[in-house]
């Protein structure tokens, strides 16, 4: 055992150094050849399929199947390309389970649905380490667009303006691209820095200029923007946290889930990485599976989810509810933060109330339980940050748009989770910024 | 349990499941492993006459084509007769003999076409100890560019005067392997008839190039960048040997003439369809090629199940039960009317029904109901193809159902009638005569 295996409190270093590797191991391994062909043999090439009308980007999903039966992979990348040019992302991260492959008509003939997602990963992989590139630009248009937020909806939105011909710059705030491809997802879904080798088979097409360190609102303004490119997308995600609402939440090891996951996605050596001997994450949605998860591979000994509603409630799929317990993480339902108790202003545990819907309605029971715990995250959504967008209009606390992407402002565009509408998939994110591209052309076309 | 006990020209095997001429039948380790698994008999790879043992290509011999999961369909080889030395296969042919006297043992041959080859060759074998011969008319490929094999069978005069010689130099009875490479397979049943011959086995195998290889643009299996057609055996060709079996079973020149059924034979219902059409045993070569010997078991206990379940004591109660149901186009009934049923709670909704009827057939299958994706068939369009039937994945979700007589086709108007109404008195036809039963 590695020394500080059994130590309380917040540590790195929980795991022997050689365990790091085997636990972050790719969740799905790709499939080889034979694999990929046994496999796309079950697709019934339904008409107007299902999984593709399920699909947010709706790859001719039976299409590449049977292009990926017939040996014919670079076809198939063609095909999931032509839609979704962040492809080979969302076969790895897209929660399939709910989408296509829930959709598929064997999961209703026999429960086993063909497995889209990892065949569309065999012909993307295929594609993009080959480094083939499916589209050329079309004649330069001389218009110029500002891309803010280098994510999947601002990656999807400028590779489509620079087939079209436009010049685009992305600007960013981190100091990578990539967005929640890079900083927001669970490691073991995106290996070997895939999330950066995406980035650079987007752009290779040309025409895409990446400006990193660039935050709107500190380093340029919407206006600025607007005068200085001939249309602007902001895919620029949510930038705040919901608050616990919970007494001591600024207690000393009170985080919020996605910067732990952001460090330990960019962390060079994962042992650096600091997790609590007992955690736990509040939130029941794919952040808070996959902070939970990742904890509990980088060496917490327990580690509790607490969700305040129902498991059917929960936003994380099945799939992903399951993944967590295989991994040893303990979901607790109808339990909401109460009091983060602290000693020394560290965490030392946490109270929770029990609940229960009363007429519909989401009730304390005035009953409270003690989890003890030297960590906990906070995964109980984010939160657009306004200030961002000024003059923009907002429902709900995020940008109206219509159904081309269009805000209340001319010649501004927004697509993502920063928008009304926005799901926190990266699938319909990619979509989102794909039609708003399609948009901004037709806008600029009709302008000249 | 049913006896599945086959008496085939005087020939006993227990049960009916024999080895076609072939590679499995080429030696006696092959032939042992094969009794040992439960074959009821065999026919021993092809002897020619004696001398220099045949030569084979050194390169590969079979090609294939698969189905889903590379399964494999349809088989061709160009190998030829067998490339032992006839004294060392007469011998082994006589020790398994003796060592399993209750199998079947038919001895394959082929051997110039000449009175000589034919007289000198028949007794070696008859002394063996051997039940019978089989003339193999069949083989596509090498042998029949020297004038023996298809190139024989492909002559009925030819085939007849064999024949009349075999039956002239031995005792044994004579199966004569008919070739499908012709247009009409009955002719060259009713010359092996006419020549004297106990019974007939086909299919041999079709002339194929089953795949070009689009690195080399040869032919597939290529031998040093060259191709030649193979034989084409396997699942894929069971449709067109149940055919020519069915026309020389239901011929009234052929009609009683034993059958040993072959082509594709995979499974015990294969089986029991080739049996029903007429043939007394069967001959697999293709599926024990693919998995091995042992699926004989399954064919053995299929058919006997089979069997036992529709009350059958013996193999004899079934054979040819459907010879009389095949007739010619022109006999079957007009007045008989189906529609196709899409049964909702077996659909899976994957369409193919839908589309396969929409873009080529008759636009009578609905894709959507109270804006849900719903199949459903409108019998006011519905011409009763079974093409929905064929493509839908899912067993027994779509069935034909007949229109009662008395009920209205809703596609035509018309009332169904119980009357049999067939083409040769149909109003249309312009040679329509009275009308008179099916043959």
């Amino acid at each position: 055992m590695a020394g500080s295996a059994f130590k309380d409190g917040i540590a790195p270093g929980r795991l022997e150094p050689t365990q790091y590797a085997a636990n972050f191991a790719d969740l799905h391994p790709p499939l080889a050849r034979h694999e990929a062909l046994v496999e796309a043999d079950r697709c019934y090439f339904c008409y107007d399929a299902p999984c593709m009308n399920a699909c947010p980007t709706s790859i001719d999903i039976p299409m590449f199947i049977r292009q990926i039966a017939t040996d014919n992979p670079m076809g198939a990348a063609e095909t999931i390309f032509s839609q979704n040019i962040l492809g080979g992302m969302c076969a790895r991260v897209c929660p399939t389970e709910t989408l296509c492959e829930e959709a598929c008509v064997r999961e209703e003939a026999e429960g086993k649905p063909v497995k889209i997602g990892q065949l569309q990963r065999y012909a993307t992989d295929i594609a993009m380490e080959a480094g083939r590139q499916f589209f050329t630009r079309a004649e330069p248009t001389g218009k110029r667009i500002a891309v803010v937020g280098a994510g999947p909806a601002g990656l999807a939105c400028a590779h489509r303006l620079a087939v079209k011909g436009h010049e685009v710059v992305v600007y960013d705030a981190r100091p990578k691209a990539g967005g929640l491809n890079e900083y927001g997802i669970a490691s073991y879904k995106t290996v070997d820095g895939f999330a950066r080798a995406e980035v650079d088979y987007v752009t290779a097409i040309g025409g895409i200029a990446i400006e990193l360190g660039q935050r709107l609102g500190e380093s340029f303004s919407l206006d600025d923007l607007r005068a200085r490119y001939d249309a602007v997308f902001l895919g620029i995600g949510l930038g705040g946290v919901n608050a616990l609402k919970a007494e001591g939440e600024d207690a000393e090891g009170v985080r919020d889930a996605v910067d732990f996951i952001a460090e330990l996605r960019q962390a060079d050596d994962l042992s650096d990485v600091a997790v609590g001997r007992r955690v736990v994450v509040i939130g029941g949605g794919m952040t808070a599976i996959d902070a939970a998860v990742q904890a509990k591979l980088l060496g917490a000994e327990d580690l509790t989810i607490c969700y305040r509603r129902g498991k059917q409630e929960m936003n994380a799929s099945q799939f992903e509810q399951d993944l967590a317990a295989s991994k040893g993480v303990t979901i607790r339902h109808w339990l909401s933060p109460r009091r983060v108790l602290t000693q020394g202003g560290k965490v030392v545990g946490l109270e929770l109330e029990y609940m229960q819907l009363v007429d519909g309605r989401l009730t304390g029971l005035g009953h409270t339980m003690t989890i003890p715990c030297d960590q906990v995250f906070k995964a109980i959504g984010q939160t657009f940050e306004p200030r961002s967008a000024e003059g923009l209009a907002l429902v709900g606390g995020r940008i109206e748009t219509d159904g081309q992407g269009r805000t209340s402002r001319e010649g501004i565009w927004a697509g993502g989770d920063c928008i009304v509408g926005g799901d926190d998939l990266t699938v319909t994110a990619v979509a989102q910024g794909r039609d708003a591209a399609e948009s901004i052309h037709r806008f600029l076309a009709a302008a000249s | 349990m049913a006896d599945l006990t086959t008496h085939f020209v005087g020939i006993k095997s227990p049960n009916p499941f024999w080895l076609a001429s072939a590679p499995p039948t080429d030696k006696a380790y092959n032939v042992e492993r094969a009794f040992k698994a439960g074959w009821g008999g065999v026919v021993w790879k092809t002897l020619g006459e004696e001398g220099p043992p045949v030569v084979n290509v050194n390169g590969p011999r079979y090609g294939a084509i698969w189905g889903a999961d590379r399964r494999l369909l349809g088989l061709n080889n160009i190998e030829l007769i067998t490339d032992r030395a006839l004294q060392q296969n007469l011998r082994e042919i006589k020790e398994v003999k003796m060592k399993w006297p209750d199998r079947a043992l038919v001895v394959s041959i082929m051997v110039p076409c000449e009175e000589e080859s034919w007289k000198a060759i028949l007794p070696l074998v008859e002394e063996t100890g051997a039940d019978g011969i089989e003339l193999n008319f069949g083989c596509p490929h090498g042998m029949s560019e020297r004038g023996m094999g298809s190139a024989v069978g492909q002559v009925p005069e030819y085939v007849e005067m064999v024949v009349r010689w075999c039956k002239q130099y031995t005792r044994m009875p004579v199966i004569t392997k008919l070739t499908p490479n012709i247009t009409d397979i009955r002719k060259p049943a009713r010359a092996a008839k006419a020549g004297g011959t106990d019974a007939v086995s086909l299919i041999n195998t079709i002339n194929s190039i089953t795949a070009v290889n689009l690195d080399t643009f040869a032919p597939e299996p290529s031998i040093d960048g060259k191709g030649t057609h193979g034989g084409y055996c396997g699942p894929a060709v069971k449709p067109i040997a149940l055919s020519m079996v069915s026309e020389i079973a239901r011929d009234p020149e052929t009609f009683g003439l034993p059958i040993s059924g072959i082509g594709g034979i995979t499974t015990w219902r294969d089986a029991a369809e080739f049996m029903a059409l007429g043939s007394g045993t069967v001959q697999v070569c293709t599926a024990a090629m693919t998995y091995g010997f042992k699926i004989v078991e399954e064919m053995a206990t299929g058919l006997s199940n089979w069997m036992d379940e529709k009350g059958y004591a013996g193999v004899d109660d079934f054979v040819g039960r459907a010879v009389r149901n095949v007739t010619d186009w022109q006999y079957l009934n007009l007045n008989y009317v189906t529609k196709a049923r899409i049964d909702q709670d077996l659909c899976i909704k994957c369409g193919r029904c839908h589309i396969a009827c929409e873009d080529t057939s008759h636009q009578a299958i609905r894709k959507e109901k109270d804006g849900k994706r719903f199949f459903e068939v409108m019998d006011d369009e519905c011409v009763g193809c079974n093409l929905c039937v064929n493509v839908c994945p899912v067993d027994d979700c779509i069935t034909m159902v007949p229109v009662a007589p008395g009920l209205v086709d809703e596609r035509t108007g018309r009332v169904v009638s119980a009357d049999y109404a067939n083409w040769t008195t149909h109003p249309n036809n312009p040679m329509a005569k009275a009308a008179e039963p099916a043959e």
